[in-house]
């Protein structure tokens, strides 16, 4: 315990492409880009399918399958792929074995629980108030704004919640094939067999920081933003709730 | 094709029939110990939940936020501890599935009809019977949906456990060897097959659902 | 039903009170209960009606005892239910409630069984019960028996629930709004059939509701209560119709309590009339002479049970040789035995054909009612005392 004190207390930890800011940089960052993308894939998608009703059975098996694939096989099953396309695509072969299968898991990790609570989100808002916005005259596209988003928005952002605590554990794991963030202390360390147990323990500790920090800001946010009046609406079985990855 | 070798060895995957059985074996042991464990630490905290309803908020706040914190740190976080053991991540795992059952129970529990409680007690069951002949049976489609999905996301995060160390075994031992050994066939075989072993399950437990429930028109999904 | 020993007890309200403490009062929407004593005798209908808080279902669920009185004792013949053991006490009440509660993992059989079970009667005995009581509500057990309650409307899932409340033969039946979750039609359907059941059972039976037109219709005794859970008046429904013992009364059975004494007196009461009838298969030249000699000009129709197809016109007689179904246009209403002359009168003003045809149990064809045959009915019935004061 005190030897982990000690490898936070140590200064050369703090600076540097393995220092803690680097990594968490690494982390962060790639966090947020691949959240950002499954948002630009997942929201119009769950929008769409959510007003309009259509396509509820896709929601409903990419909820079950977004539960059921484990991150590290995603990351693993993509790595040959990526290895593969670096010539024809012309990027690094590092960039293929480190970032893209991580980024790819991450991605694909990501879009389920956007695009299934914005759907569910939408799905669970009064029909009849809906009707009654129609008949007086709202277009569809300013019922959507004005109306279902606003009401949903509790549960959007706790598919945005989730989406983002999966890709912080997923990029954690992404440490395995070469990737930077957070999840290197504890792979690095790993490696080092005893000495390296401080340097494990503190990744760990680093990571979990960041993750439950980031999510009890966000479930304030989430509360926050949940309109007066609406409860959250938790327990419904389409909408996916923050479980471990 | 990396680096002209093809992707996959199917000779080796032909002459290693035992060591991938056995693989899959324990990785099939490695989440039933924390599921069976974890659905019997849940059902008696959800039935003292029931008594005491004072305890649902703080375990329902705990398991929130143990929730996130991601397996790998939570794995890495016991190594110290209790070494490579089988302990060190049966534990998580077990918390893991603690935390999914004991909300998907108490939803269970919360879908009984308070009108058929009610008839229940006016017609002089006593609450030990209600709870068995009652509430339990009734809560059983959200409890196996529950379980369904703690059975899912273990087999999951049981392959995360072998990036540690090689003690515990499973199909992520093949994924982690595979990479260490640049050996493709090992690692792609591992994801490919907890990937099956993650969907057969899912399909398994929807028909238990179904053949246990011969009275529900719709099936209910699991919470979370 | 030959020789039937009636198992029913009597009721005692021996000044019950409930008070709710500050936390429960915040919970419940129950109303609280001051001072209530009345005496149910064994075998009758004791309505307990009032409006949204004034403590009509808390005091009957003191009787089985799911809320304990603050103050006050509850008798069941005689003994006070406080010294009997709860559980045992509950497996001999009745127990009816609106949403029935009909318990969703077991077959209509099993549920129906379920006080025989809890009693203990052998697996044979529960069966033969179960399908006893099903035949009595009417639901053949070949049909029902396996059902579960998803499968059933809601109509047939009240009778099941009565039928649940039967089965361990109750000499109290405990009834809370039981037939409030159904449409009218059914609603009066279901009042009716327990009414007939009642006539053959004879339980001592507490039944609550806010509808002071199902307290006349179904009470023997009516106990009045209003909010504070005070007992504003209790007698028989034509006593509480004639002389409202209050203001609060007289505004809640409301101001139309001269067309509410219809709802005292049944089809039953009235003597029925004759109109020709003819079945179908029948030549018809004989029922077009009886048509001719009648003053009415159409001809009932019936099927071969008996039962009311419809109105045949005179030409349409004359012009066939057999009397067929498709003659027969325009039905008109079906009156049972137990409808209220108030529902008759509301369904024949209703209908085109302003002639009720009264059926039995089978819906077969006993007799015609019409609207001038009520009227003069009433006007032959004593005039019951002019209400006190202007209203």
């Amino acid at each position: 315990m005190s030897e982990v004190v000690a490898w936070f207390g140590d200064p050369a930890n703090w600076q540097g492409p393995t220092g803690v800011p680097t990594r968490l940089w690494e982390h962060v960052w790639i966090s947020a880009v691949s959240v950002a993308t499954a948002m630009l894939v997942g929201l119009p998608i769950g929008l769409w399918t959510g007003h309009t009703g259509k396509g509820a059975n896709l929601a409903m098996n990419l909820a079950n399958i977004g539960r059921a694939i484990p991150s590290y096989a995603i990351l693993v099953m993509v790595l040959p792929i990526s290895l593969a396309l670096a010539p024809r695509l012309g990027y690094s072969p590092n960039l293929g074995l480190s970032f893209i299968p991580t980024f790819t898991a991450m991605v694909l990790l990501a879009i389920p629980p956007i695009l299934v609570n914005t759907h569910a989100g939408l799905q669970a808002v009064d029909r009849d108030l809906i009707e009654a916005s129609r008949a007086m005259g709202l277009k569809e596209s300013q019922i959507l704004r004005r109306i279902e988003v606003p009401l949903s928005l509790g549960v959007i952002v706790g598919g945005f919640r989730t989406a983002v605590l999966n890709v912080i554990a997923t990029a954690t794991i992404g440490a395995i094939v070469s990737f930077g963030g957070l999840g290197r202390y504890i792979i690095d360390g790993r490696l080092r067999g005893i000495a390296g147990i401080p340097e494990l323990i503190a990744g760990a500790i680093l990571v979990t920081i960041l993750a439950v920090g980031v999510d009890l800001v966000l479930g304030i946010l989430q509360k926050r933003i949940t309109p007066r009046g609406v409860r959250v609406v938790t327990g419904h079985p389409e909408i996916i709730e923050p479980a471990p990855i | 094709m990396i680096e002209g070798r093809p992707l996959i060895d199917w000779s080796w995957i032909a002459s290693n029939p035992d060591d991938i059985v056995e693989r899959i074996l324990q990785h099939l042991q490695l989440t039933a110990i924390p599921l069976i464990a974890g659905f019997a630490v849940s059902l008696l905290l959800a039935v003292w939940a029931l008594k005491r309803p004072a305890l649902y908020t703080p375990v329902i706040a705990v398991s929130g936020l143990l929730y996130t914190i991601p397996s790998l740190a939570a794995f890495a976080v016991l190594r110290p501890v209790f070494g490579l053991s089988l302990l060190t991540a049966v534990i998580p795992l077990t918390t893991y599935t603690l935390l999914i059952l004991f909300r998907n129970i108490m939803a269970g529990f919360q879908a009984v009809p308070p009108d058929v409680l009610e008839a229940a007690e006016a017609m002089g069951y006593t609450s030990r019977e209600r709870l068995l002949r009652v509430q339990i049976p009734l809560a059983v489609p959200l409890m196996i949906a529950g379980v369904r999905l703690a059975a899912v996301t273990v087999i999951g995060l049981a392959t995360v456990a072998s990036i540690l160390g090689d003690a515990y075994g499973g199909l992520g031992q093949f994924i982690t060897e595979g990479l260490q050994q640049l050996f493709p066939t090992k690692y792609l075989l591992g994801a490919f097959l907890s990937v099956v072993l993650a969907f057969g399950t899912h399909m398994l437990f929807v028909r238990i659902e179904k053949a246990v429930t011969p009275w529900a028109l719709s099936r209910e999904s699991a919470v979370g | 039903m030959a020789e039937r020993v009636h198992n029913a007890a009597t009721v005692v309200f021996d000044h019950v009170t409930k008070h709710y403490g500050a936390n429960e009062a915040k919970k419940g929407t129950l109303g609280a209960v001051n001072d209530l004593s009345l005496t149910v005798p064994a075998g009758k209908i004791c309505v307990l009606v009032g409006p949204s808080g004034c403590g009509k279902t808390t005091s009957l669920k003191m009787v089985n005892r799911l809320i304990e009185p603050t103050s006050g004792k509850i008798l069941l013949d005689g003994v006070d239910a406080s010294t009997r053991d709860v559980i045992e006490l509950r497996r001999h009440i009745g127990y009816v409630i609106q949403q029935v509660g009909l318990f969703p993992h077991q077959t209509v059989e099993e549920n129906v069984a379920t006080v025989p079970r809890l009693l203990g009667w052998t697996e044979e005995k529960q069966h033969s019960r179960a399908a006893e009581l099903l035949d009595l509500i009417g639901l053949p057990p070949a049909k029902y028996a396996g059902r579960y309650p998803s499968q059933l409307s809601g109509g047939e899932r009240q009778r099941v629930g009565v039928a649940r409340a039967l089965a361990g033969d109750p000499p109290i039946m405990l009834m809370d709004e039981p037939f409030g979750a159904v449409d009218p039609i059914v609603r009066e359907r279901l009042q009716n059939e327990f009414l007939r059941l009642q006539e053959d059972l004879a339980k001592t039976i507490l039944f609550v509701t806010h509808d002071i037109d199902e307290a006349i219709k179904m009470g023997d005794l009516v106990a009045v209560l209003q909010v504070g859970g005070e007992l504003a008046q209790f007698g028989t429904p034509a006593e509480i119709l004639a002389n409202p013992a209050s203001d609060f009364v007289a505004k809640f059975v409301g101001s139309d309590r001269g067309l509410k004494r219809l709802s005292l007196y049944r089809v039953d009461d009235v003597p029925l009339e004759a109109l020709p009838t003819g079945r179908v298969g029948e030549p018809s030249a004989p029922a077009r002479a009886r048509l001719l000699a009648h003053p009415f000009e159409y001809l009932l129709v019936l099927d071969a049970d008996n039962r009311p197809l419809g109105w045949a016109s005179l030409s349409s007689v004359s012009m066939a040789d057999q009397i067929t179904a498709d003659m027969a246009h325009a039905s008109s209403p079906h009156l049972d035995r137990r409808t209220t002359l108030k529902d008759a009168l509301s369904m024949l003003l209703d209908a085109t054909v302003q002639v009720g045809v009264v059926v039995d149990r089978h819906g077969g064809h006993r007799g015609i009612l019409t609207v001038d045959g009520i009227a003069n009915w009433i006007r032959a019935q004593t005039p019951a005392e002019p209400a006190q004061g202007s209203r």
